[in-house]
Formats: structure tokens, sequence, C-alpha cells
């Protein structure tokens, strides 16, 4: 329990996905002008990453592993290099079947999230989550909680960005700097506070 | 609508368009892989031939593709070429792929090669967006050498992990900046070059959204 639990920590604050690894940036910066659509992605991140996450590892250590068909009788059977595909093809289709459950039997919710699930499943951060779980070599249940944890980290860290861009836009800010420019720098600065976190010892 | 020449379809996204500076595409693998310049070479031309490639054979079957299905179509054509990309590197230069670890597979998400492949290839003869891939292949190698060079040359005060600048700890005179090697770095970097330019092409300069009134009395400042 206390390892899943500093899983978790660590996925959000230490190794966070969007500022110290770099991922999910274009929707990174493209959705976060305002804080109720950055929120509102964040949410739609979280909710895809805890389900696509454990549904690769699934994928990963019945099917794909060297050896994991053993249980149909193929133990010498490897088929790890198809990994990329399956990961995307998974993601992509949980991602459109999300899509029409919540249209059918959610509509305000599907009205709110409805217009970010396709950019989602192009978004690096629900396929790093699933690739760095599968280098990392996490179990079922790690892979629960990593997913969970990674999506909450990106969604903090947009809904921050957000925040700070709403006040950005009443600032005097240099000709070539306005907009794409402050933001990266902006963003430098938050993942500098971030990287306050690695000191913590878990 | 005239077809764009040859020449503009290479070169323009180097410099006028950059996919990087200007359509914010494909940022994640530009910061990650930049703190030294061997992953950063190795990646580019990953990706350039993952573009590239990816236009030609999209643009090959355009017609073909019935377009309600057509994402799934662009899809697999490019993770089945980063899946190539991926063994290969694998197979020759396994250290780097160690160190790239799973950004060469976030090739398949780069926005750069999906916006390709769907707003150019679909529409463009083979030869043509073969070309474009090249080209915004380029434009991003371009911006990725630049961070890789300024990071590892002031960050480590090597190029290719061959000393150039002799450091104090053996006995040389300058004293590397350790925050270059770090993540915000290339944040940082990133919206200097931009800012650059803007300075430079200023019709690419964002409009405010809110404008500072004019200061009107002198009390004003007080």
């Amino acid at each position: 329990m206390e390892h899943l639990i500093s899983l978790f920590v660590r996925a959000v604050f230490i190794e966070n996905m969007a500022l110290s690894f770099f991922l999910g940036m274009c929707s990174f910066i493209a959705i976060s002008k305002k804080v109720e659509t950055a929120i509102s992605l964040g949410i739609a991140v979280v909710v895809v990453q805890t389900i696509t996450v454990p549904a690769n590892n699934l994928m990963y250590t019945y099917l794909l592993r060297d050896g994991a068909l053993a249980w149909a009788g193929l133990p010498d059977v490897d088929l790890s290099y198809l990994g990329l595909l399956s990961y995307i093809g998974l993601i992509a289709s949980i991602v459109q079947i999300l899509e029409m459950l919540l249209d059918k039997y959610l509509p305000s919710l599907y009205h709110a999230l409805g217009i970010f699930l396709p950019l989602i499943t192009v978004n690096c951060v629900i396929l790093g989550g699933s690739l760095f779980m599968v280098e990392r070599d996490y179990n079922f249940s790690e892979s629960v909680v990593y997913g969970f944890g990674s999506g909450t980290g990106f969604a903090l860290a947009i809904s921050l960005l957000a925040a700070i861009r709403e006040k950005l836009k009443y600032s005097d800010i240099p000709e070539g700097l306005r907009g794409l420019g402050i933001t990266f720098i902006t963003i430098g600065l938050m993942s500098l506070g971030f990287m306050s976190f690695s000191g913590v010892q878990l | 609508m005239s077809h764009p020449t040859m020449k503009e379809v290479l070169f323009n996204p180097v410099f006028a368009n950059n996919p990087i500076a200007l359509q914010i595409l494909g940022i994640c693998s530009a910061l990650a892989v930049t703190s030294s310049l061997n992953t950063a070479l190795v990646m580019s031309i990953a990706l350039t031939l993952v573009t590239a490639f990816a236009n030609l054979f999209i643009s090959l079957i355009r017609v073909q593709i019935p377009s309600s299905i057509r994402m799934i179509v662009q899809m697999v054509i490019i993770a089945s070429l980063v899946i190539l990309v991926d063994q290969v590197l694998r197979a020759y230069a396994f250290n780097i792929a160690k160190q790239l670890s799973v950004f060469v597979g976030l090739i398949i998400t780069n926005c750069i090669v999906m916006g390709r492949a769907e707003g150019f290839a679909m529409q463009n003869p083979p030869l043509l967006s073969f070309l474009d891939g090249v080209g915004n292949g380029l434009g991003y190698s371009a911006m990725l050498l630049l961070l890789g060079f300024v990071r590892e040359l002031f960050g480590a005060g090597k190029l290719f992990g061959i000393d150039i600048i002799p450091l104090t700890k053996d006995g040389g005179w300058y004293e590397p900046n350790g925050l270059l090697l770090l993540p915000p770095s290339a944040f940082f970097l990133i919206g200097m070059i931009i800012w650059v330019l803007r300075q430079w092409k200023k019709n690419q300069v964002e409009p405010l959204v809110f404008a500072m009134a004019p200061q009107v009395s002198d009390k004003e400042g007080i």
C-alpha cells in the first residue's frame, strides 16, 4: 500500500508528465487559454489515462510480452515488436467507445468533454503513459495507480498554467514575446518550481 | 488552386513556417531529447524519415482511403513506420535507443507527422508530399539541433560527447551551467528562439488581447 502511495505522489509531482517529461505539450499550450476548458481537458485526460494504462498493461502481459502466449500453447512467441501499433490501436478504440457511451448515457458530460476526446487519442501523455508502464515493468495494480497519478499530474499542470495565462493577458509584454513566447517562459518557471519536488525522498 | 512549387515545399517549413516555433507542433520530443546533440541528431533523422515516408505512402493511396476511417489508416501507416525505425535503432544503435527510451515510440503521436499527413498528403501528389515531409522534418531538425547545440555546449562543454570548452574541473576556464541540462532550460530556450524569430519576422507577432490604456495625466505615474 505504502509503495502504491509513493508511486502516486511520484507520478503527480516528481515525474510530472507535462513539466518534467514534456509530454502532451501540443494540447498543453493550445488548450490552456481559459481555466474552464483546461480543467475539462484535464479531467478527460485523467479518465482516459486511468482506463488505457491498465488496459494496455493487460494486453502486454497476456498477449505481447515474451512468452505471454503460453496460455494459448505458444510459449516461444514474442510479439513485443507489435507493441506500438497495438497500444495506439487500443487507445484509439477505447476513446471511440468512451465517446459513444458518454453520448448515449451522459449527454451533459459528453457536451463538456466531447470535443477533447478525439484530441486525446493523439495526445502524447496517453501513449507516453502506456510506454512508461511497459518500460518500467509495472504490474496491474501499479499501472492503475500510475495511470491515475500521471493523468492527475497533467490535469494539475494544465489548470495552473491556464490560471497564469488568464492573468498574463492583461500584462504589457515585449512585442515578439507576446502569446507563445511568454507562455514557454512561464512553463519553464513552472517546471523549475516542480523540480523542487525532486528533493522529496520516497 | 495552384500547386506550391517543390522549392517552396522543401524550404518554407525551415524558416518561414517552422513547425515547432510557429505552429507549436511536435514540441514534446523536441524538448526531451535535446540535452545532448547525439540524441537530438538521431531523433531528427528518425522523425524526418517517418514524416517523409508517411506522407509518401498516404499520398499514394489517398484516393482509395474512405474518409470516415482515414485517421485509423494514417495511424496504422505511421505506427508501422515508427516500429521499423525503432527496430533498426535497437539493432544498430542500442545505446542511443536506450537513451531515447519512449520518445521514439512517441513519434506516432507527434503532431507534425499526423498534421502533415492530414493537412498536406491527403490533397497532394506523392512526390510533392514526400518533399513536404522532408521539408517539415528539416524544420524540426533545425530547431532540435540548435537546441541540442546550445544545451550540450554550454551545459557540459561538449559537442557529440567530445570536449570543446575546457571545464574548470579538468583545469580549464569554463564553469558549466548545469541548468541547461535540466528540463526548464529547454522551455526558456524555445521561448527565446521564438522571441528572436518574431523580432525578425514581424508578421508572426500575435495581437494584444487587452491593450494598455495610454497614460493621460502626469499624476498617474506617482
